[in-house]
């Protein structure tokens, strides 16, 4: 499977389209993530446990889409966007599309 | 008392923010300049076309994320600018840095997969934890792209650098 930003794959052609795919997921770290967030909301710095949390909700969105792509029967998913928000305190929603085709 | 009490805890939070923060902040550029340099093989373009001369290649989907926290000086210095207007620069360094640093890590998974470029990259900038007033201040940077690998197998290995190859593409067929 050839997940790619690009709207082709260089060397291939696509001989079948088969229309949008996406995958999203929402995901929270525990209150003590949240809590220690917020000590070092005092000093600065990189939250590494949000940073984790967004990683993690970005594979998982990605693993998502795959599998909608799978079930089409597409090799490969082009032109694919990422897209953050936020839905309520220390909660990340991602969610990712793309294109799904059929490559020779 | 409690007042004073209330007026201390503020003045010791903004020096520990102002001390700490700037301190990291500065320790960050330092990280970010060098490991910049380090990096600098593997150039990163918007493009979304591949020059023909890449072909054959291989493509690969890379990101890299993270999330910075303000200090309690930062947040203090913005809310005094909201009032008068004008350039937040407190807040704009935070984001120049997280900015740089999502790309960083994005080179350094394509450095993983041995690319030569990186193609079409974008960028997603949100909050986690926005809409509450007491809220936790941090911004979140994505950057993903396209990472190229470019095929050395279709230039012969045993070809010296300087040979003159001329003759070799024009010979007829």
């Amino acid at each position: 499977m050839i997940i790619t930003t690009l709207e082709y794959v260089p060397g291939k052609t696509i001989s079948k389209h088969l229309g949008l795919v996406q995958g999203s997921t929402v995901r929270a770290k525990h209150v003590g993530k949240d809590i220690m967030a917020g000590i070092k909301n005092v000093f600065g710095g990189e939250l590494t446990a949000y940073t984790e949390l967004l990683q993690e909700s970005r594979e998982e969105a990605v693993e998502r889409m795959k599998q909608q792509a799978q079930e089409t029967g597409a090799n490969a998913v082009l032109n694919v966007r990422f897209s953050t928000s936020s839905i309520s305190q220390g909660a990340a929603e991602i969610f990712t599309y793309g294109t799904a085709v059929i490559l020779d | 008392m409690e007042t004073y009490l209330n007026i201390i805890i503020f003045f010791v939070l903004l020096a520990l923010g102002y001390f700490v923060g700037q301190s990291r902040e500065k320790g960050h550029y330092r990280s970010i300049i060098k490991r910049e340099a380090q990096l600098r093989s593997i150039p990163v373009i918007a493009s979304k076309i591949l020059p023909d001369e890449f072909l054959p290649c291989q493509t690969e989907l890379v990101s890299g994320s993270v999330v910075i926290s303000v200090d309690y000086f930062k947040k203090f210095v913005a809310g005094l600018r909201s009032i008068v207007g004008g350039r937040i620069a407190s807040y704009e360094s935070l984001i120049d840095r997280a900015r740089r640093e999502a790309i960083l890590r994005m080179k350094q998974e394509a450095k993983k997969l041995n690319a030569d470029y990186i193609f079409n990259i974008k960028m997603e900038t949100s909050s986690i934890s926005k809409g509450r007033e007491d809220s936790i201040g941090s911004v979140e940077i994505l950057a993903y792209g396209t990472a190229v690998v470019i095929e050395k197998t279709n230039t012969p290995a045993n070809e010296l650098p300087g040979e003159d190859t001329t003759e070799l593409n024009f010979r007829p067929a």
